[in-house]
């Protein structure tokens, strides 16, 4: 590569950052654990949920593990992009979004080749060529594509109605700390106060006892 | 799961050492910083003359249709026997260059090449905007446009006929809605989670309201990812047959007549290779300018461009090819009316159009052999130019040399554009861009939650992720 003086001091500049990124990272690790943070509910407040916020999808992920173990059930792992690993850790079963697409797939084949043979071979009969009314083979480009337009469909409004989605309105989304983490750079284990194993000492100990460096009780 | 395995990151040998996706070990909130970053500081000097000037040339299209659609076709250079001429050749140009939106987002997600991340967010929205520029050709050169809702969508007619389905021009409509559909949901669900983001940090209430609106109320959460992953998944799957299956069937409308130079069974994978090629090449012109003006080099990084370039190179050689098999066939087939359509396309009176064509799609690639040009960034922007152009020729070729003879001499005729033709053509590229430009302006030009999945900070198992010596999983 034929660099100009330019390309190279750019080059220079980029090295020497990344000398800069390793030191911080050698500082991190010298460092003591950070102290917990945290953040009690107003009095009088009625409480949605107990979060504990982690730095690394790692970490999450053991915290994960113990809540699993512990038996919760109305908890959540919220995540900036998807931690793969998370579902086991998290004691979840395999989507059933496939079902729903599958649906749509049939669906749209079969109201495919029905609308062609419907409307070119019995309410409307074309004579093209003195070819038979109805093949399936000349009716298979457009129903392939109604397949795969139905299957799209399906899949989507399978995927919001497992998530119930659009569900603008979440205690979750009030709270400062969870929307400035959740979407960018951290992850947030969330137990409900609804869980039945939820309570306010037992679940505050065992997030509490996890790599976590900020628990907050969020508000309803 | 349970089995308790320490883990033992071993690096790989330095041969065999990737460069990584995201250059100068960005942390995860720096890649959201600065994506979000373009959408929420000021506008930047450069938008607005390149936007008013889409704007205009926009506007010179929307007179160009109006004048059309008020005095009739005539305003067109075509006529028997070129009775397709720039308006179907700007279709298939606009719609091919859409595929590689889908290619880059399915195909490439399938195949599991994370440098897709970076990428397929703006190509997702180049393929919607091509399509769009597309979709609007076929419609015009209907010429009574007023009729078009009853010959394109199956709606019984004053005789209650309906379409029929025997015709390639009918599956066509169907396969260019179904795929602008499923590109503009494909594209969507990838924007849900960085709308999000858009909206946590949102400081205006009417900022917050638009993308809280769009963003479903998404919030992360693992749940949620696992069905999301899952559609994101089957989306991919059954958009890789789509974006094959529609450009197949573009071909089709040319390959299933008895025309020569038309009717050939090479025109399907022949036209999905030519439509990836044209698609890639318009990616790299748009990516090229916006990483530098938007400072994303460290997320599309040398290395995305290159790989870029080895696709174009790749699908530039499988379009040689097929020029090369399509004479041989029109020799072997021995048919003289054939043969007769291939040697007037480089020998008759469009040999500039043929040549062009050779040079643009089967020489200028071949360039990104070296290296030195891969990486050189104007070189590539000016390559991935020449690639469009030379695509546009390809289309123009096929059509307009194969109409302008017929079997009878009497009848032949030749094809030269008015000012309208070339100045609706001109236009769609300024619709295309002022579109592409509020897509910059507006939202997220980088998928950042798939960007972030892709660096060594979010592998749970990798030390960058937290991972530490005993960890088990």
């Amino acid at each position: 590569m034929s660099a100009t003086p330019k390309k190279k001091a750019a080059k220079q500049k980029t090295a020497s950052k990344k000398v800069a990124s390793k030191k911080a990272v050698q500082k991190k690790k010298a460092a003591p654990k950070q102290e917990l943070e945290v953040v009690e509910p107003d009095a009088g407040t009625d409480v949605h949920g107990i979060m504990a916020v982690y730095t690394t999808p790692a970490d999450a992920m053991h915290a994960a593990e113990k809540v699993r173990d512990a038996g919760y059930k109305r908890w959540d792992v919220h995540t900036p992009f998807p931690v793969h690993g998370m579902d086991d850790a998290m004691g979840m079963k395999n989507s059933k979004v496939g079902w729903f697409s599958f649906t749509g797939g049939v669906l749209g084949y079969t109201l495919g080749m029905i609308m062609i043979y419907w409307m070119n071979a019995v309410d409307y009969k074309i004579v093209i060529g003195g070819k038979p009314m109805f093949s399936p083979f000349f009716a298979f480009p457009v129903s392939y594509e109604c397949t795969i337009l139905l299957t799209a469909f399906f899949t989507l409004g399978g995927m919001a109605f497992l998530n119930r989605l659009p569900k603008l309105h979440s205690p979750l989304l009030k709270n400062r700390t969870f929307c400035a983490g959740a979407t960018h750079d951290k992850f947030i284990v969330v137990i409900e106060t609804s869980d039945p194993r939820y309570s306010s000492v037992e679940t505050r100990d065992l997030l509490s006892g996890t790599e976590c460096s900020h628990i907050e009780y969020i508000e309803e | 799961m349970s089995a308790k395995t320490p883990v033992n990151v071993i690096p790989p040998p330095k041969e065999l050492e990737r460069e990584p996706l995201v250059a100068n070990n960005r942390s995860l909130g720096w890649i959201s910083d600065q994506v979000c970053k373009i959408i929420e500081d000021k506008t930047p000097g450069w938008w607005w003359p390149t936007f008013i000037i889409s704007v205009a040339l926009a506007g010179v299209m929307g007179g160009c249709i109006v004048y059309l659609i008020t005095t009739g076709v005539g305003v067109w250079g075509l006529n028997q026997p070129v009775a397709w001429a720039w308006d179907i050749t700007n279709f298939v140009f606009w719609i091919g260059i859409g595929h590689a939106g889908t290619l880059i987002s399915a195909i490439l997600f399938l195949l599991r090449q994370k440098w897709r991340t970076s990428i397929n967010r703006a190509a997702e929205a180049m393929t919607i905007f091509a399509v769009i520029c597309a979709g609007i050709f076929p419609v015009i050169h209907t010429g009574r446009v007023w009729y078009a809702a009853w010959w394109l969508p199956p709606i019984p007619n004053m005789y209650d006929i309906w379409p029929q389905f025997r015709s390639p021009l009918l599956w066509d409509v169907f396969a260019v809605s179904t795929y602008f559909t499923v590109s503009a949901l494909f594209w969507y669900t990838g924007l849900v989670p960085d709308l999000a983001t858009l909206r946590d940090r949102a400081k205006s209430k009417v900022r917050k309201f638009c993308y809280g609106l769009f963003a479903l109320g998404w919030t992360g959460s693992n749940r949620h990812w696992s069905n999301y992953e899952k559609a994101y998944m089957i989306l991919a799957g059954i958009s890789t047959p789509l974006v094959l299956s529609v450009h197949s069937i573009v071909s089709f409308d040319f390959a299933v007549s008895q025309l020569p130079g038309w009717h050939t069974t090479i025109f399907p994978p022949y036209f999905v290779a030519g439509a990836i090629f044209s698609g890639f090449g318009m990616v790299l012109t748009l990516m090229i300018p916006l990483r530098s003006l938007c400072n994303l080099e460290d997320l599309i990084t040398v290395r995305h461009v290159e790989l870029m370039c080895k696709v174009i190179t790749a699908t530039g050689t499988m379009v040689g090819y097929a020029y090369g098999m399509e004479f041989f066939i029109a020799w072997y087939g021995g048919n003289p009316y054939e043969m007769y359509a291939f040697q007037n396309r480089a020998f008759g009176p469009y040999w500039w159009s043929y040549w062009a064509m050779i040079t643009c799609n089967v020489i200028s690639p071949q360039l990104f052999w070296s290296k030195t040009i891969r990486t050189n960034m104007v070189a590539v922007f000016f390559i991935s130019i020449v690639v469009n152009i030379g695509m546009w020729f390809e289309r123009f070729v096929i059509i307009v040399t194969s109409l302008h003879r017929d079997y009878l001499p009497s009848s032949w005729g030749y094809f030269s554009p008015t000012w309208v033709d070339i100045w609706t053509f001109v236009g769609s590229f300024g619709l295309f861009m002022t579109l592409f430009l509020l897509f910059v302006k507006y939202l997220p030009v980088i998928a950042i939650s798939e960007v972030k999945g892709v660096t060594p900070q979010a592998d749970p198992h990798h030390p960058a992720g937290g991972a530490k010596p005993g960890d088990h999983h």
